[in-house]
């Protein structure tokens, strides 16, 4: 009963505390001298915090303490209310149990499909739904962290006017009285700006207005857009298309700068079908993956080879290969020069396996090389075979050149009125736009967003967005499948859709009323389908899929009507070359204030909290520069402050740096993390620049890095082979390590488990590194956010961590990713040394952590040989924020401070599984139990189950030769073992 | 030199040594009472409630079932606490002007909660499953004690760990046949310890002392 | 020096007690220290000095409750820091006092008379440092009665298989019986305060805590036999303690932790450190209350041989460690030591080096042992480098361990160095109070060794 107290004691203390909350609270909790001085150089803002201990609270906390040492044993409880329903909901929602829903969420040009788990109508988790084409039930990082964005307390909440908080009435009068004076003159000074368009009922919303409105303009932007595949494959197909890729089919895959498996609409789809095809002893042969690249990603981690090149030299391998294949009207190759064994090995693979390979350009590489990619595909035969061509929805639309336009407009005064929906341009437009100084010469400025960011400020009206979790809608994906977007929870806040705020605006009288996004979405859906369309809409629903809107392919008959062209290419200068890329955790910077995301270690650089110049060893060296050393990357006369990062691997005389940070508004998470690459991005360059100078401050930059280390030391902790070798001789992954000892080599009899045997099988070969697991356990397991300040002193939470090692040279090393959680050693380190029994052993093997228990020695975690413990070294927990609240997971404890935590392998899901099994009198079966993060991995990499059942999937896989289990040797026995990784190179490459 | 301590105190002093550890004793033993007794525990203790329920009367003299309030004891973690609505179900037609009903009614027309105040509160850290525990027969009365007794209502039972695990330790002291779970009034038959271990065996009892049985 | 006198056994080396002394003039000597009117300004600045000292200790401990131990450097890889370092090192001066009072007792070593009572002091000061740390490093020390074996409502036992309870355990008997020791020791002595007290309070207090002593026959029989029951009781607490300590370590599986020869190492080492600091202590102290009489140069340079002796264990202990590590074949093991030597701590083990190993051979040389400044310095360098070596045991080997990508780093935080230097505060505070209140020379046993005494002296 003391926690119970110990909590009473904590609230006690938040409560004398001003007005700390969340994440931010760690830094003020963290406020030692040496370190406020520390914060004085990252964030100025906060050293005001110091180490607040006044008289009062020192001697309210000295009294709390002692009492507690006193009568630790015997507290009463608080007195507390049951509030039951007055009338109970027929929908069955009983108390305790979770209910799943059917939704999707939007990014960029594609979709998640999803299942939200739902605990008496707070969605907590979200996981990925397995009926879903574009997900099959894997997540990524974004789709994770959004639950977290739903209830960030940083979200506008009102309607604001010129700083004023006004009602929707006085909006909704102004934006009438507007659209009165435009209806008089057909719309022709109205611009509406979104993002890219994947909603179909917007989508027929903007058709109904301009039928109304001829003249008024619609526009989408998106800094991470697909504009150069679109002319790309333009140029090459002679129609609008987008693509698509069917890597179930590869048994060669070529990634020119792209990173399929890791970023884009196609991710996890690329992901399953990838990992698909890399198992040994599958029907088909592991398929083979050749990258070219400048900054590492997580495919050039998987690659079998991987060319570390400029951005910017791409396209002339590209070119050899074209030629090499004999691409329609690629005449005179460019000479490979140094790359010239890489690429006749493509050639010589993609020759011999026609029909069956896929080759791929990422949105960064200029429209030539996607038109050389998709005739490199033609001439192969993968177009309509491994790589689909679908119509872009909503007619192909070039963004940049659009929203070049809009500034064109705005310099001739033909815009009255500016509808900007969630798109945040003042952030994210190319820099030479000067889209600020342009925006606020509109009359009529009116913004819609989740947050009051940069663009809102500018804006006359900021209207508050609802969360995708709030509202109705529709989301369409690139093969077309269509999902309704049906609302977990009632907006949290008064917000509105951009189907209601479109809906206001077509208002004939103003008082009528604003149909909700449920009406305007239904209304859509039943004018689609003729007949009984409740039912429709009850599968559509249910199934979170629109049947029958999947995989609306487009075939391309080469010979009939259109002779290919090239897209001409655009010379690039010379000089330090830059690529600017979308980061790994906020994306365009739309979730700069997702705190799960910012904490996320990177899976290349493991940096948390920042973004960084990345460049190659050798380029460091050449210029003088170390890790952490800021520098002016000056770029056509325009400047921007970075602090450097060497990254093995990284192509040499290139910098990348990612998008989305140094925001000045947008959150109290997001402001003041990194800097603003959009500073130095203009419309001519927008991915890949030359003549890129690099100047030294001589000022220092602390990074937050997860790991410090990323070499393996020559120890057994990963290990591999050629699938060649492995199919000679599998014994090769086992001789690779340290046998662990037999089990009679103990004086201690046996342990039986008789019963359950919990067990977890990592595959290395089929894991990204992509750290969705690491998100997904965050969400289910209530883990605690720390701060940049707390991960730089090596205090992160994550249960589950994503190592990554490099191997060989520092200029084109192996990468290698381990996810590692809790082993649930059988013989566990940590348990005999807990002086309180805080952390046993069940019969089941689990490795059990007994918060309420624990008084915190650390001794286990001293003892733990992999390190997976984590502690409370403060109250990481917020136990003030109420909106946070409601995300956490009510079937795990919150941890208080000074406690240890770990992995439980979920065990609340597998006692709910134990419960549901013995209440039908059978056995849980197999794959009935998921912990969070196996349900997450796009690449099924996590397999958990009962290793005493030999049928079990988890038995099975650590029956393969190729599984071993980490530090066997010490005889921790561990519960958690992983599966070798296997690489497919080319024989030829391999003999060079 | 004249004498500092009158001759009395080595008596004192003798008294004195061999009463400290008497002292310490009894404190040992008076604290260890005070951590199980009812003003830590509670239990005991009948609750003020906004609508007087007496379970002895709906349970006790009017026989109603546990399960028709109670409604998901048997599916679910929680036992369920009934709606208003529920209530209403017999007092639209009975006691309907009753004074003492009104909240009850009030909450009805306005479709607001009424408060009840809790009277059994596992700490946050503690998961409590019913439904497990009815399916492998465990009493209501087990626990929660003559309910159908009960005017107020009042916690029976300590609810301290060393409580649970009582049970957990060993089951068969405690279980019942499944039929009878709902039964206030079974006692335990002078042969408990035999048909327990054969009910353990029957309804694969197994004794979870495990940590992550309660705590995750 | 004084050249050789009379001296009860033939022995050239310096007396064990100055000549010329009688039981008036050593009873009156040691007393006054005590029953003087005014005190010593020197006293009154040195005692104002630790209590500020011991003041942030508190401040820091009222610190470590509110905001939690995140205050200290310690992290994920290095759960442990200066806490467990200095409880280490305090525990380890502790030893000592009952080596000294039961050990050397036992082998009838006369010259302990005059140091014993304070090495007991010190030990009990010592170990009530060391008793904060356990406590105060846990993340939830409110709850530190946990670790006690009691029945409570929980239905719970501690989990005797860890080494942390055999030390709640060891560390808590050491406590009891250095602090019987001491008193026993004590009482024919508070005895005399009583009697030569002139103020009544002196009287009343004294009188008290003498437990009506009045030194009949009768007395100092039951008084010897006790006193030597004692001294056999606390004889094995001497390996005892520290070598359950170091099972703290070795019991784990840690590279540098996981090694059989830490008891006897860890046990040399404490004696090593407590002789030091008994060093540090007695020689500003004798010189202050100028009792050259009584810690005569014989007393220094037999703690000083006692250091050399230890020293030479400890820096045997070092050497085994680096040769098990080669000879083990351990690749952990080996990578560990090479880390040691030329890892981000090099500098702390090198300088451990130096001041365990290296400096303390002068002690070899008479002249050093004989030179009073030359051994305060050696018995400050050995107490630097005792904590060194604990440093480096506890940082070193948890910074880097079998996975590379959780290695980390590990410093010092502003709150680790004030509760280091803050425990130093408590410990002199208990001392300055104890020199000033009590007789910090056995007077009695004192008078035992005066020629008077000779001819009376009893076989113990």
């Amino acid at each position: 009963m003391s926690g119970a107290l110990d909590i009473e004691a904590i609230r006690r203390r938040l409560a004398t505390g001003d007005g700390r909350r969340f994440w931010r609270s760690l830094e003020e909790a963290a406020g030692t001298p040496e370190l406020a001085a520390l914060l004085e150089q990252d964030f100025p803002r906060q050293v005001a915090a110091g180490l607040g201990v006044g008289r009062r609270q020192f001697l309210q906390l000295m009294g709390a303490s002692l009492a507690l040492a006193g009568l630790g044993a015997c507290t009463r409880q608080p007195q507390q209310e049951i509030v039951p329903y007055a009338k109970a909901p027929e929908d069955g929602i009983v108390p305790g149990e979770p209910l799943f829903f059917a939704t999707a969420m939007p990014l960029d040009t594609g979709v998640y499909g999803l299942l939200a788990e739902s605990h008496m109508g707070r969605p907590t988790k979200l996981e990925g739904n397995p009926e879903h084409p574009a997900s099959l039930g894997g997540t990524d990082v974004f789709a994770q962290a959004s639950v977290l964005g739903l209830y960030d307390p940083d979200r506008s909440q009102v309607v604001r006017s010129a700083g004023e908080i006004r009602p929707w009435s006085a909006f909704f009068q102004t934006l009438h009285a507007a659209m009165q004076t435009q209806r008089t003159k057909d719309g022709v000074g109205i611009r509406i700006l979104t993002e890219t368009l994947t909603s179909t009922t917007l989508h027929d919303q903007i058709i109904a207005f301009n039928s109304e409105l001829h003249s008024a303009r619609w526009i989408e932007y998106e800094p991470i857009n697909r504009d150069n595949a679109l002319l790309g494959l333009q140029a090459a197909i002679g129609t609008d298309a987008a693509f698509y890729n069917r890597l179930e089919g590869a048994d060669v895959i070529v990634a020119f700068d792209a990173d399929l498996l890791g970023s884009g609409p196609n991710a996890l789809r690329d992901t399953r079908a990838f990992s698909g095809r890399r198992r040994p002893g599958g029907r088909k042969p592991m398929s083979r993956l050749y990258v070219a690249e400048p900054m590492p990603t997580v495919t050039g981690a998987k690659a079998d080879h991987r060319l570390a090149v400029r951005a910017g030299d791409v396209e002339a391998i590209a070119r050899a290969v074209a030629a090499g294949v004999g691409a329609y009207g690629v005449t005179a190759a460019a000479a490979a020069g140094p790359h010239a064994q890489w690429v006749e090995a493509v050639v010589k693979d993609l020759t011999a396996k026609r029909n069956s390979t896929v080759v791929v350009a990422g949105p960064a590489q200029p429209p030539a090389v996607h038109a050389l990619v998709a005739l490199i595909n033609d001439a192969v035969g993968n177009t309509n075979a491994t790589v689909a061509n679908v119509r872009p929805f909503a007619g192909g639309r070039e963004q940049v050149a659009a929203l070049g336009k809009l500034v064109e407009d705005i310099d001739a005064g033909k815009v009255d009125l500016l509808i900007i929906a969630e798109s945040n341009p003042v952030l994210t437009a190319p820099v030479d736009f000067r889209f600020a100084e342009r925006l606020q010469k509109v009359p009529l400025r009116i913004r819609l967003g989740l947050y009051e960011d940069e663009t809102s400020r500018l804006c006359h009206w900021h209207l508050p967005a609802v969360h995708y979790l709030e509202s109705w809608s529709d989301v369409r994906g690139i093969d077309g499948t269509t999902s309704i977007i049906q609302p977990l929870i009632a907006p949290l806040y008064d917000g509105k859709t951009v189907h209601e705020l479109l809906a206001a605006c077509m208002r004939k009288d103003e008082s009528d009323r604003v149909p909700t996004s449920y009406e305007i979405v239904r209304d859509y859906w039943s004018r689609q389908r003729a007949g009984d369309s409740t039912a429709f809409w009850r599968r559509a629903l249910h199934d979170g899929i629109v049947e029958g809107t999947t995989g609306a392919a487009l075939r391309v008959d080469r010979d009939v009507e259109y002779l290919p062209k090239m897209a001409e290419s655009i010379p690039l200068g010379d000089g330090l070359e830059i690529t600017f890329r979308p980061d790994p955790a906020v994306y365009d910077g739309r979730f700069a204030n997702n705190a799960w995301l910012q904490e996320l270690p990177r899976p290349m650089t493991k940096l948390t909290w920042d973004n960084a110049a990345c460049i190659a060893p050798v380029t460091a060296e050449r210029l003088g520069l170390a890790s952490g050393d800021v520098v002016e990357l000056r770029l056509e006369g325009r400047a921007v402050r970075a602090p450097i990062w060497i990254v093995p691997g990284h192509a040499p005389e290139a910098v990348t740096v990612h998008l989305g940070y140094g925001r000045e508004h947008g959150g109290r998470v997001a402001e003041g993390v990194g800097f603003n690459a959009y500073a130095i991005r203009s419309s001519t360059a927008p991915w890949i620049a030359r003549g890129l100078q690099i100047h030294k401050t001589g000022e220092h930059h602390e990074f937050a890095t997860t790991q410090h280390h990323h070499d393996m030391e020559g120890r057994d902790v990963v290990r591999g082979a050629t699938i060649a070798e492995y199919q000679r001789d599998p014994k090769v992954i086992r001789e690779q390590g340290e046998e662990a000892p037999g089990a009679g080599e103990t004086l201690y009899p046996p342990v039986r488990y008789d019963g359950y045997a919990w067990g977890m099988a990592i595959d290395l070969n089929a894991c990204t590194g992509c750290s969705a697991c690491v998100i997904a356990c965050q969400a289910e397991n209530n883990i605690a956010v720390v701060g940049k300040d707390q991960v730089s002193r090596g205090r992160e939470m994550h249960w589950i961590r994503v190592d990554r090692y490099f191997e060989g040279s520092a200029d084109t090393p192996a990468i290698h990713h381990q996810p590692v959680p809790c082993m649930h050693c059988e013989d566990a380190p940590c348990e005999v040394v807990c002086p309180v029994n805080a952390t046993t052993h069940s019969n089941e093997g689990l490795n059990q952590m007994v918060y309420n228990r624990c008084v915190g020695t650390r001794y286990c975690s001293n003892n733990c040989p992999y390190k997976v413990r984590r502690f409370n070294f403060y109250l990481y927990s917020d136990w003030s924020t109420e909106s946070l609240k409601l995300q956490r997971n009510p079937d795990v404890t919150v941890r208080s401070r000074g406690v240890m935590e770990k992995c439980t392998y979920c065990v609340q899901r597998i006692q709910y599984a134990k419960i549901k099994a013995e209440e039908d009198d059978r056995t849980v079966r197999d794959g009935e139990i998921t912990p969070a993060c196996a349900q997450a991995c796009p690449a099924e990499a996590i397999v958990f189950g009962n290793q005493n059942d030999p049928e079990s999937r988890v038995a099975k896989l650590k029956a393969e030769p190729r599984n071993y289990g980490l530090l066997a040797e010490l005889n921790t026995r561990p519960r958690t073992t992983y599966l070798a990784e296997l690489r497919n190179p080319s024989p030829d490459l391999e003999k060079a | 030199m004249p004498q500092v301590f009158h001759r009395s105190t080595n008596t004192f002093s003798r008294v004195s040594i061999f009463g400290f550890l008497f002292f310490v004793a009894a404190a040992t033993y008076g604290l260890a009472l005070l951590n199980r007794s009812s003003y830590v525990t509670e239990a005991g203790v009948a609750r003020e409630q906004p609508v007087p329920f007496s379970h002895k009367h709906h349970a006790g003299e009017l026989g109603i079932d546990c399960r028709y309030c109670h409604t998901s004891v048997e599916r679910t973690a929680s036992a369920g606490i009934p709606s208003t609505q529920t209530c209403m179900n017999c007092h639209a037609q009975i006691w309907t002007d009753s004074a003492v009903l009104e909240p009850v009614r009030a909450s009805y027309r306005t479709d607001s909660s009424i408060r009840w105040t809790r009277v059994h509160d596992l700490p946050d850290y503690v998961y409590f499953n019913h439904s497990i525990h009815v399916q492998k027969g465990v009493g209501c009365a087990t626990c929660h004690g003559r309910v159908d007794q009960m005017n107020l209502t009042w916690q029976e039972s300590s609810l301290q760990m060393e409580w649970c695990l009582d049970c957990h330790r060993n089951p068969e002291r405690y279980v019942r046949p499944r039929e009878e779970v709902f039964n206030m009034a079974w006692e335990p038959p002078s042969n408990q310890l035999e048909i327990g271990r054969e009910l353990v065996r029957a309804y694969k009892i197994q004794s979870l002392t495990d940590c992550y049985t309660c705590h995750r | 020096m004084t050249s050789p006198v009379l001296k009860p056994r033939e022995d050239r080396r310096p007396p064990i007690i100055a000549p010329g002394h009688t039981f008036e003039t050593v009873t009156d000597r040691i007393s006054r220290v005590v029953l003087r009117k005014k005190t010593p300004r020197g006293w009154i600045v040195g005692f104002a000095l630790s209590f500020a000292l011991m003041m942030v200790l508190f401040y820091t401990i009222g610190a470590l409750l509110i905001r939690g131990i995140g205050l200290w450097g310690i992290n994920i890889p290095v759960g442990w820091g200066f806490a467990i370092v200095t409880f280490v090192w305090w525990i380890g001066i502790g030893h000592a006092g009952t080596l000294i009072s039961a050990i050397l007792l036992l082998l009838r070593q006369e010259w302990r008379t005059s140091i014993n009572r304070f090495a007991e002091a010190m030990t009990l000061f010592a170990v009530a440092c060391a008793g904060i740390y356990p406590v105060m490093h846990l993340g939830r020390p409110w709850l530190a009665y946990w670790l006690f074996p009691y029945p409570n409502t929980m239905g719970m036992w501690p989990n005797f298989r860890s080494p942390l309870i055999w030390d709640v355990f060891a560390v808590s008997t050491y406590l009891t019986v250095s602090l019987m020791f001491w008193y026993v020791g004590l009482i024919p002595d508070l005895a005399t305060l009583r009697d030569r007290s002139d103020s009544r309070i002196g009287r009343t207090v004294y009188g008290m805590l003498a437990i009506g002593w009045r030194g009949s026959a009768k007395h100092w029989h039951r008084y010897e036999t006790a006193y030597l029951l004692l001294a056999g009781l606390a004889t094995p607490l001497v390996v005892s303690v520290h070598t359950i300590v170091s099972f703290d370590f070795a019991v784990s599986m840690l590279p540098g932790w996981h090694a059989t020869i830490f008891p006897p190492y860890f046990v040399a080492g404490a004696i090593y450190s407590g002789f030091a600091m008994v060093m540090t202590l007695a020689i500003p102290i004798r010189r202050f209350y100028g009792l050259e009489d009584f810690i005569t140069m014989r007393h220094l340079d037999n703690m000083a041989r006692v250091m050399l002796a230890t020293g030479l264990i400890v820096a045997y202990g070092y050497a085994m460690e680096t040769f098990m590590a080669w000879y083990g074949g351990n690749p952990y093991e080996e990578f560990l030591i090479l880390n040691r030597f030329t890892g981000p701590y090099r500098l702390q083990y090198w300088l451990l080096i130096t001041c365990n190993v290296i400096l303390p051979q002068v002690l070899w040389l008479k002249p050093i042992r004989m030179n009073v400044a030359a051994l305060f310095i050696m018995s400050l360098v050995v107490n630097v480098g005792m904590w060194l070596e604990r440093y480096i045991i506890v940082v070193v080997s948890l910074h880097r361990d079998f996975l590379p990508s959780s290695w980390g780093i590990y410093a010092g935080s502003v709150y680790d160095w004030s509760m280091l230097f803050g425990s130093m505060g408590l410990f002199l505070t208990l001392l300055f109070l104890f020199v000033r209140f009590l007789p910090m020379i056995s007077i009695f046993e004192m008078r035992t060794l005066v020629p008077e005494a000779e001819v009376k002296e009893e076989p113990l």
